[in-house]
């Protein structure tokens, strides 16, 4: 049976980023969801303290391990891969660095002491971050039988004004520690996010902000990555349905359209209202305008020539039922 | 209302007279990232100064648009009179009422260089600015911006060239990491690392302490081997330069912390009515409150209001059913159209309330202000206003 093409084959560690705001957290659960729908395990990990992956899947908050969220749907004949969850957070990612490379349990416990942690990972520059997308790499590349543990890991990553810089940590680190484990072990990192296995989505609304982030993100990530970091999918989140075939906004059009509405009122039985016919004019009006500036908007996203996928906005909350109707338009449209 | 619904209501949070009393010195406006933020903050910054304050509003990282239009086109940690500030009818006649409002743009970086060459004689803050370890820790990273935004807030206030200070905090992942500030510093400096760095050869033979001793030549050798003894020296030199300094950095901190718990401040946590930018206010309030630091109100932006409302979704919905079932013509489908647009607003509108309705539940005696969507994104000074209008309270 012949497997499926998709849009990111190749790709083992798909980054997330998007505006506050944007529900980047809930598409890195649908992405990974998506994913593993090709039979595979998913490790989806976030880095940012804020339990949203616990929040979104509805389970207890997650302590520092990987843990068994979900298990995609059958796709292609295929059944579907688990998902598996990871909170990460510096401090342990630290010590866990420091015993599996190092074997140095006690000297974790007194650098803890020390405040040593607290420092590196708080203050240091840079070092808390080179630890997070650290862990990520590892999980990329790791290994049971010769064969990788996770088909692909999904990074619900910083916002987009800091992703930049996030992922090109580790070669800022790199200029500080001119030698040593801590070079090493950037370096290592860096060869990772700076291959073809990894690339990063972008998350976004079709408002103007999000968008002109989206774009600076973008361009960004090309200035500082020097080439070397790959820009993913642009992933209009949130999408309404259009569908106002209203004149808009001329004075023509208006009246027209509240000659219209009047008599529609009536029809439908609600009355000779005036106010009402008007006040719902004006409510077109606006949805005519916000409808405009999203196809402006639209069309700077389409001048990134980026691969963009839509997610319709759903608003009953979102639920394990509602990400897998996500996941799966995302599939559809060739994201997995 | 229902006797048990009327009770869940959220008193109302009147910015208005939060910006009247002139005992209000600084307004912090705090809240997760893409909720509208610096844009509330600009517009608490406009009315006051149109309602007779000298404001000096504070940003980190405003969208460009809305810069430009505050006068800001560069990042030069200067308030800049901002253009177009119209003074308030009522006290047009009184010119010693007239308000202003000045805006700056935070630059990290200068401010860090600006406490070294406060503090430092010329050659030794020479040498701190050239060392690497200083140059990533004062431009980048972590926690840096927070700390830096509260310096510039205390320097702000030092100055006393302005009666109102309207502070937007930075989006970070902790966006109330400014409150550890002076703690992370104090333990830090109070700390052996410190010590450690400082001196690295006299620490071991002082200490009584077991476990740093039985650690300590270990901790020196790891730290070594990790990070490399090039890395281990910039640090030690930084610390051993700044060294004079940190008392200082740290009274700052503390002043600063002190400034915020006073009366004269108020904290407003804003939010979009959504679920995690709402959990997220929830955080900020308890975190806030825990602190001790004056909390004026949730502002809840972005809030979705019909001018419709008395034709309620459901009636919407049937009306459009009605038309449906009727010969098709061109007032029909505007119609239709026009009512499925209202239903689901009205519907978007009674989620977001059992969002505001579910915070209030959990936090009863804070105040909510809500500010009503706009069909556009803001960006001049007639879109704040605009926004202003809203913070009577009605």
């Amino acid at each position: 049976m012949s497997v499926r093409d998709t849009d990111w084959d190749g790709v083992r560690l798909h980054v997330v980023t998007g505006k506050g705001g944007t529900g980047k957290t809930t598409v890195a659960a649908a992405l990974a969801l998506a994913l593993a729908s090709k039979g595979k395990p998913v490790l989806l990990m976030e880095v940012e303290g804020r339990q949203g992956i616990a929040q979104v899947f509805d389970v207890p908050p997650m302590p520092y391990e990987e843990r068994r969220v979900a298990v995609a749907p059958a796709a292609d004949g295929r059944p579907g891969g688990d998902v598996l969850a990871l909170a990460v957070d510096p401090q342990s990612a630290l010590i866990e660095y420091l015993e599996m490379f190092y074997n140095l349990r006690q000297a974790g416990r007194a650098l803890t002491k020390l405040g040593v942690v607290d420092f590196a990972t708080t203050i240091a520059p840079g070092l808390s971050d080179v630890l997070l997308t650290g862990k990520a790499a590892e999980a990329v590349r790791r290994k049971a039988d010769g064969k990788p543990v996770y088909g692909a890991v999904v990074l619900d990553a910083p916002p987009t004004g800091r992703i930049s810089r996030f992922l090109n940590v580790s070669s800022e680190v790199s200029g500080l520690a001119k030698v040593g484990p801590i070079r090493n072990h950037a370096d290592t990192v860096q060869k990772v996010i700076r291959s073809g296995q990894t690339v990063v989505h972008f998350v976004t609304l079709l408002e103007e902000m999000p968008v002109q982030e989206t774009l600076d993100g973008i361009a960004e990530l090309k200035d500082v990555g020097q080439g070397g970091i790959q820009a993913g999918a642009i992933i209009v989140n949130m999408m309404r349905q259009a569908g106002s075939p209203a004149d808009g906004d001329s004075p023509d059009g208006k009246a027209r359209d509240l000659a219209a509405l009047r008599k529609a009122l009536k029809a439908a039985g609600l009355g000779e209202d005036h106010e009402l016919a008007a006040d719902l004019a004006a409510e077109l009006a606006d949805e005519a305008r916000s409808e405009r500036t999203q196809s402006e908007q639209r069309q700077l996203l389409d001048a990134a020539a980026r691969p963009c996928y839509e997610l319709p906005l759903i608003t009953d909350g979102i639920d394990l039922a509602a990400l897998y109707r996500l996941a799966e338009t995302l599939r559809q449209q060739g994201a997995a | 209302m229902s006797a048990r619904g009327s009770g869940n209501k959220a008193k109302p949070l009147v910015i208005d007279q939060l910006i009247d009393d002139r005992r209000t010195r600084i307004i912090v406006c705090c809240g997760s990232g893409g909720v509208g933020k610096t844009t509330v903050a600009a517009a608490v910054g406009l009315r006051a100064a149109e309602r007779g304050r000298h404001v000096v509003v504070l940003t980190v990282d405003p969208a460009r648009r809305l810069a430009q239009s505050m006068g800001l086109t560069v990042l030069d940690n200067t308030p800049r009179l901002v253009p177009g500030v119209r003074v308030d009818a009522a006290q047009a006649d009184d010119s010693d009422q007239a308000g202003s409002m000045h805006a700056m743009m935070l630059d990290m970086k200068r401010t860090f260089d600006e406490i070294v060459e406060a503090h430092s004689d010329p050659d030794r803050a020479a040498q701190i600015l050239a060392n690497p370890f200083y140059q990533s820790l004062s431009s980048s990273f972590a926690g840096t911006q927070e700390y830096m935004a509260m310096e510039k807030l205390g320097q702000l206030r030092r100055a006393e060239e302005w009666d109102l200070i309207v502070v937007d905090t930075p989006p970070s992942r902790s966006a109330l990491d400014f409150l550890d500030a002076p703690q992370r510093l104090g333990r830090f400096l109070d700390g052996r690392l410190l010590r450690l760095l400082v001196a690295p050869a006299k620490i071991g033979g002082r200490t009584g302490l077991k476990v740093l001793n039985a650690g300590f030549g270990m901790v020196t050798g790891v730290i070594t081997k990790i990070v490399g003894g090039q890395l281990l020296r910039d640090v030690q030199t930084f610390v051993s330069a700044m060294d004079t300094m940190f008392g200082g950095f740290r009274e700052r901190a503390e002043y600063t912390y002190r400034l915020l718990r006073m009366p004269g401040t108020a904290f407003l946590v804003i939010a979009a009515p959504q679920n995690d930018a709402l959990r997220e206010a929830s955080y900020f309030v308890e975190r806030l409150e825990r602190d001790g630091m004056p909390l004026a109100g949730l502002v809840l932006n972005r809030m979705h209001r019909s001018p419709a409302a008395r034709l309620s979704a459901a009636r919407s919905q049937a009306a459009v059913e009605t038309l449906q079932g009727l010969p098709a013509s061109e007032s029909s489908a505007i119609g239709i159209a026009a009512l499925r647009l209202h239903a689901d607003r009205m519907r978007q509108a009674a989620s977001e309330r059992r969002l505001a309705d579910r915070f209030t539940a959990a936090h009863p005696l804070v105040p909510v202000a809500q500010i009503p969507a706009q069909p556009e994104d803001v960006h001049d000074i007639d879109g704040l206003r605009v926004i202003g209008a809203s913070f009577n309270g009605e």
